[in-house]
Formats: structure tokens, C-alpha cells, sequence
């Protein structure tokens, strides 16, 4: 792969990545929802792919491989399960922060990235590490979702963002951060959306929806 | 033979979980879990005499800091597991527990406590973030236990801000390795190496790295911002787990923040981190003084008063001299002991009284006296009279927060303690005092005090008296693991 290809289909799949995490802002449908998260997970994997060819990494390959199986694959059917189990709540009804006032939040966090993720470029700049400001992105768009939405998945959705975030971010800055500890972050993120989706299945038995609105037993 | 003890700490619970998986809650099994415990804490004790050690190829390294941690986890494991048999029983009898909703608790408690003392042997800061969500995810089940709308939302709630603060820290565990990378020694994310070759990290970077590691654990350690869990959680917990929660694995979130403190002092100067501790720790005191005052509930209260403890924890690693960084450790065991001591007791008052509403329970002193006394010597034990641990450490805490320049926070930090103390005071007694309520239900003979729970209450406040006494043994762990902390022999 050329150097100008190895750019543009980098700068192709940020695209897609910041793209996917503000149509989760803009779309309320919650089926519409998961599959943008799923097309996100599919820019994740290819984000990683391109980088493994550039540096010619079978082993960097195999992760992108198993970055498509879990965040295109296990995640968004997850997802889907917990959907289909939501009976006709599917709509994100009414976020705190409506959806005009959401994707200027947006734009803001996405410069906020710019500025805050300037030393990281800095340290070594090349094409991959000039993308880290959108791997932030991702992530703040991730944690605004958490923080504004009402629905149990939306939440759910919105922390898994983070996570795509972080994913990218930590494969941007080439850090072979070890086979083990890889591993082992794989696995905790499995399993605590495993839990989440456990305990939603739980919300539903005992409270009748999966609206945080009905949080309210515990307060001071 | 010594190296294969570091093992112990995290196999031994292991096995007591794999025992639980293929037996079951039985009453040939109901003591594993309590021996497993007293396992950690012995081989902890060795560890601690023996310097350091490291095992799997590197992976995990016991140092003096380690080791003493280690020692926390076993002693206040040693403490909730014995009473859990107890605690268990009182539930099935109860018809909210059956055998299996047993057996799963013991399993998972088990687990709990192979993933902390995990956390704490990890010789590299990925393993311990592995280990730190892994607490999590195994204390949600715990959590939401009862599966009542309460338990479950508690779970959802503690579930959602841990994992969220953990992936800051991830987030600032990926950019602390990418720092790593461009330094010529490319050390990864050993603790050890990380130290070495901190001062050749890139200030930019590193600084962010800090600030989301920081935030990140402090959530898992109940500092605020993101405390919110806390209160929920600790109160819906069964009594064991709020204890071995509030206790230890507090402390374990709050040893990963000194650890990385280590780095960011060398990197950055000592000014960053501890001016950002020193917001969390004001921030936590804010907090836990201002919902302690009016609190209804004896549960969430205790739980505020943990997030007081981990603000002054934070306070005395902001102030970071060597008598500072003693202090927070031994205030990590005193406190952890005293806070066991008070779950264990707080939920045994409320299986023998029903509710867990302060005004609800009046009198305890005549009808349950030795509980009452325990409940009472630990709240004083709590807010730091002496002759118990938690005095000595504060004031050392106070007086280096006060030599290292710290005067107007020191002095804010203390008057909410004032505060603090003197609600914890004020509920604990109306508790304890006053004369038992009449009305239905009222005539019925309390069940008395199971032997080994009165046993391991008593124990934990005598522990925590002798260490404010004289720390012993303790005090020479305690110096050699302020100097690994503080960088000065």
C-alpha cells in the first residue's frame, strides 16, 4: 500500500468513526441506534486493518479481526437482543439535552478534543497520531450520551462508544500495549456489557421498563 | 518457595470460588471462604518479612506497599467472611436467601477477593486495571443481590459510573504507555521501570495520562466527583460485602492512584497531582459533610462517612511527605477495620430490627448490648478518639498536611471532620440510647449475638486499638513502603 492510500483510507475510516458516533447523537430510534454502532465497529476494525498493512503485522491483523467479530458482531447483537426483549419502548423518548442542542455539543466537544489532544500529536507527529484527536472525540461524544440519555441502552450504547474511543486512541498511538493486557481489556468490556445487559433484563422484571426515569428509589 | 507464596494471596481464594462452584453452600463449606481469608492475611504476613518478591515471569511483584495491602485484604476479608456464615443463615431463615443465592455469594465474594489481592501484586499498571474492572464486575452480582427495585437500581447505577470512570483510567493507562514508548528505555507500564524512567516522560502527555488515571480510580475509590455510586451501592449490599466493599476495595482504587502518583511526581513535579487531590479530597469531604448532617438511613450513612475517609486519604497523599504517606496507610487499615466492624454490625441490626431508618431503631443499647457497644466503640473508633488507629493517623495526616504547606486546606478539611464527627455522633446515639420502641413485634426475644460474629466485631476494634497504641511490627512495613511512594530513603 502506498503512502497516499495508507492516508486516505486512514482518514476515510476516522471519517466514518466521527460520522457513526454523531448519527447517535441525531437518531432517537433505538434499532437505528445499534446499527450505527455496529457500522462504527466495522470503522474501528477497518482503522486497525489499515494500520496493520502499513506496518506489515500479522499479529496487529488477527486483532483486527477480532476487533470486527466483537464490536460489528457480539456487540451490536447483544444489543439487539436486549432490544428485542424491550417490547415497544424503542424510542429514546426524551433525552435531557434535545437533539439540535446535542450535535452543537458536539461540535464543541470535537474542538475541545482538538485542544486537549494537541500534546499527544505533538509528542510524534505522523499520519496515524494526527487522527488521535478524533479517537477523543469518539470518547467525549461516548460520555455526553451516557450522560443525557434516558433509556437503559442508550446508556449502554453510549459507554460503548467511549470504549470505541479509547480503542482507537490506544491503536493510533501504536501502543502494543502487550498480548495479555489486550486481551484482558477484550474481556472486561465483554463482560461488564454482559453484566449491563443482565441487570436490564433485571430493570424490566422489576420495574417494568428500562426508563431511568424510574430510578428513584434511591436518592438523599 | 517464597516466590510461589506471592501466588497464594490470589490462588487461595480461587480455589475456596472453584470449592463453592462444585460443592455448593453446604455446612462442611460454609467456613472455606473464612479460611481462605486467613490464608491471604499468613501469606501476606511472610510477605511482608520476606522484601521483595516477583512471580509469573514479572507479572506480579510483591513489594513492602504490596505487601501491606495484602495484609488489608486479609484482615478485613478475615473479618466480613466470618461473619458471613451467620449473615447467610439469618437470610435463608428469613425466606430472603435461599442456598443458592448463598452459594453464589460465597462464590463471588471469593472471586472479590482474588481480583483485589490481584490488583495489588500486579507489578504493571494494565494488570491492575484488568484486576480493578474485574472487581467490578464481579461485585455488581453482589450488589443487586435481593433483586429488589432498590438492589437493582443500586447495581445499574454502581455498574454504569465504575466502568465509566475505569475507562478514563484506561484511556489514561493507553496515553501513559504511548508517553512510555518515546523515551529511550521504552519501559511499558511497569510500576518499577515507569519510576525509573519517569523523568524522561513527555510533560504534555503525561499530564493528561495523570489527570484521567486519577479521576478514573478516584471513582472506583468513591473520591467526587463521580461518588455517586457509593452511597447506593453500600447501602444495598449485603452487610459482608458493604464491609469487605467500604473496607478494602476502596483502599485498593485509592492504592492505584499512589502508585501513579509516584510517576506523576517525578514527571510532571509534585504540584499537579496534588493539586488535583487536593480538589477531590475537599470536593469529598464537601460531600459527605453536607448529606451526613441530615442522613435517615444508618446504612448510607456509614457509606458517606467512607467517602469522608478516602478525602482525607486523598488529603494526606496530596500533602505526600513520608510521615503523610505512613499515616494514609495506616489510616487505610484502621479505617478498614473500623468500617467492617460497623457494616458487619449495621447489617445485623438490620436483620434482628427490619428496617434500616435511624429513627426506627431506638434503644438498641438495652435490647442488644453487646452489638450496641460494638457498634458504639466503632463509631468512635471511626472518628478518630483515641486509643484507636484512625486518631494516630489522622493527626499524622494533619500535621503534614500542615508542614507541607497545606494550612487552608488542612484547616477546611478538618473542620468538616468536626462536623462529620459530631453527626456520626449525634445519629449513632439515637440509635443506641433512648428506650426500645413499643408496639407490635417489640416483645419478641432478640436472637443473640452468633460467637464468632461477636468475635470477629471484638477483634477488629481490639486490632484497631493496638495499632493506635503502638503500630509495632507494622511500623518498619509502614517506613519501607512511605519510601517507595515517596522516592526518599
Amino acid at each position: 500500500m502506498s503512502d497516499t492510500t495508507y492516508v486516505q483510507v486512514l482518514d476515510l475510516a476516522c471519517g466514518g468513526l466521527l460520522l457513526t458516533a454523531v448519527l447517535v447523537l441525531w437518531r432517537r430510534e433505538l434499532s437505528v441506534i445499534v446499527r450505527v454502532f455496529a457500522a462504527q465497529g466495522v470503522a474501528v476494525a477497518v482503522l486497525v486493518a489499515v494500520l496493520a498493512t502499513h506496518e506489515g503485522s500479522a499479529e496487529l491483523g488477527g486483532v483486527a479481526v477480532g476487533i470486527l467479530v466483537l464490536r460489528a458482531g457480539a456487540l451490536p447483537w447483544l444489543l439487539r437482543r436486549a432490544l428485542a426483549g424491550a417490547g415497544p419502548a424503542r424510542r429514546e423518548t426524551r433525552p435531557l439535552v434535545n437533539v439540535a442542542a446535542s450535535l452543537l455539543a458536539a461540535a464543541l466537544l470535537t474542538l475541545l478534543a482538538y485542544a486537549v489532544s494537541q500534546p499527544l500529536v505533538a509528542l510524534a507527529p505522523s499520519p496515524a497520531t494526527h487522527a488521535i484527536p478524533v479517537g477523543v472525540t469518539v470518547f467525549l461524544i461516548g460520555f455526553f450520551v451516557l450522560v443525557t440519555r434516558r433509556r437503559a441502552l442508550s446508556q449502554l450504547v453510549g459507554f460503548l462508544l467511549m470504549d470505541n474511543g479509547i480503542t482507537t486512541v490506544g491503536f493510533l498511538t501504536t501502543a502494543g500495549v502487550g498480548l495479555v493486557v489486550e486481551l484482558g481489556v477484550s474481556l472486561d468490556v465483554l463482560l461488564a456489557v454482559l453484566v449491563l445487559r443482565i441487570l436490564t433484563t433485571r430493570m424490566r422484571e422489576t420495574f417494568g421498563g428500562t426508563d431511568l426515569d424510574e430510578l428513584r428509589e434511591l436518592h438523599d | 518457595m517464597i516466590t510461589l507464596l506471592t501466588l497464594v494471596p490470589v490462588l487461595l481464594p480461587m480455589v475456596g470460588a472453584v470449592v463453592y462452584l462444585l460443592v455448593g453452600w453446604r455446612p462442611a463449606t460454609r467456613w472455606v471462604s473464612a479460611v481462605s481469608a486467613a490464608g491471604v492475611l499468613v501469606a501476606a504476613v511472610v510477605l511482608a518479612t520476606a522484601g521483595q518478591q516477583t512471580a509469573l515471569s514479572g507479572l506480579l511483584r510483591v513489594d513492602a506497599l504490596s505487601a501491606f495491602m495484602l495484609i488489608v485484604i486479609g484482615a478485613v476479608g478475615l473479618l466480613a467472611t466470618a461473619a458471613t456464615p451467620a449473615h447467610l443463615s439469618a437470610e435463608i431463615d428469613a425466606g430472603r436467601a435461599s442456598p443458592r443465592t448463598a452459594t453464589r455469594h460465597s462464590l463471588l465474594v471469593q472471586a472479590f477477593l482474588a481480583a483485589m489481592a490481584l490488583a495489588v501484586s500486579a507489578a504493571d499498571l494494565g494488570v491492575l486495571w484488568i484486576a480493578i474492572e474485574a472487581t467490578t464486575i464481579v461485585t455488581a452480582f453482589l450488589v443487586g443481590q435481593r433483586r429488589t427495585r432498590s438492589a437493582v437500581e443500586a447495581a445499574w447505577k454502581y455498574v454504569v459510573i465504575c466502568s465509566t470512570g475505569i475507562a478514563l483510567a484506561l484511556l489514561g493507562t493507553l496515553l501513559l504507555n504511548y508517553a512510555a514508548q518515546r523515551t529511550p528505555s521504552t519501559p511499558g507500564l511497569d510500576w518499577a521501570a515507569l519510576a525509573a524512567s519517569a523523568h524522561t516522560l513527555d510533560p504534555g502527555v503525561t499530564r493528561i495520562a495523570v489527570a484521567l488515571l486519577v479521576i478514573g480510580f478516584g471513582a472506583k475509590a468513591g473520591l467526587a466527583p463521580l461518588h455517586a455510586w457509593l452511597p447506593d451501592a453500600h447501602s444495598q449490599a449485603p452487610a459482608p460485602v458493604s464491609a469487605l466493599m467500604s473496607g478494602v476495595l476502596l483502599s485498593v482504587a485509592f492504592y492505584a492512584i499512589l502508585r501513579v502518583k509516584v510517576i506523576a511526581d517525578i514527571a510532571l513535579g509534585t504540584g499537579f497531582a496534588r493539586a488535583l487531590l487536593i480538589a477531590m479530597a475537599l470536593a469529598s469531604l464537601v460531600v459527605a459533610a453536607s448529606l451526613l448532617v441530615a442522613q435517615r438511613d444508618y446504612k448510607r450513612m456509614l457509606a458517606y462517612s467512607s467517602i469522608e475517609h478516602m478525602g482525607l486519604l486523598a488529603l494526606g497523599a496530596a500533602a505526600g511527605s513520608p510521615l503523610a504517606v505512613a499515616a494514609v496507610l495506616l489510616h487505610i487499615l484502621g479505617h478498614g477495620l473500623a468500617k467492617g466492624v460497623l457494616f458487619v454490625g449495621a447489617g445485623r441490626v438490620l436483620q434482628t430490627t427490619g428496617t434500616s431508618k435511624i429513627g426506627e431503631v431506638r434503644g438498641l443499647a438495652a435490647r442488644q448490648p453487646l452489638l450496641a457497644g460494638c457498634l458504639g466503640f466503632g463509631v468512635l473508633a471511626l472518628i478518630g478518639l483515641p486509643p484507636f488507629s484512625v486518631f494516630a493517623s489522622e493527626l499524622g495526616i494533619a500535621r503534614a498536611g500542615f508542614a507541607s504547606g497545606l494550612g487552608w486546606a488542612t484547616a477546611a478539611a478538618l473542620l468538616l471532620v468536626l462536623v462529620i464527627a459530631a453527626a456520626l455522633l449525634t445519629h449513632t446515639s439515637r440509635m443506641l440510647l433512648g428506650s426500645p420502641p413499643d408496639g407490635p413485634g417489640a416483645a419478641i426475644a432478640v436472637p443473640r449475638l452468633p460467637m464468632l460474629v461477636a468475635t470477629a466485631l471484638l477483634g477488629g476494634l481490639l486490632v484497631c486499638a493496638v495499632l493506635g497504641v503502638a503500630a509495632g511490627p507494622l511500623t518498619d512495613l509502614l517506613h519501607s513502603a512511605a519510601t517507595i511512594l515517596t522516592g526518599t530513603p
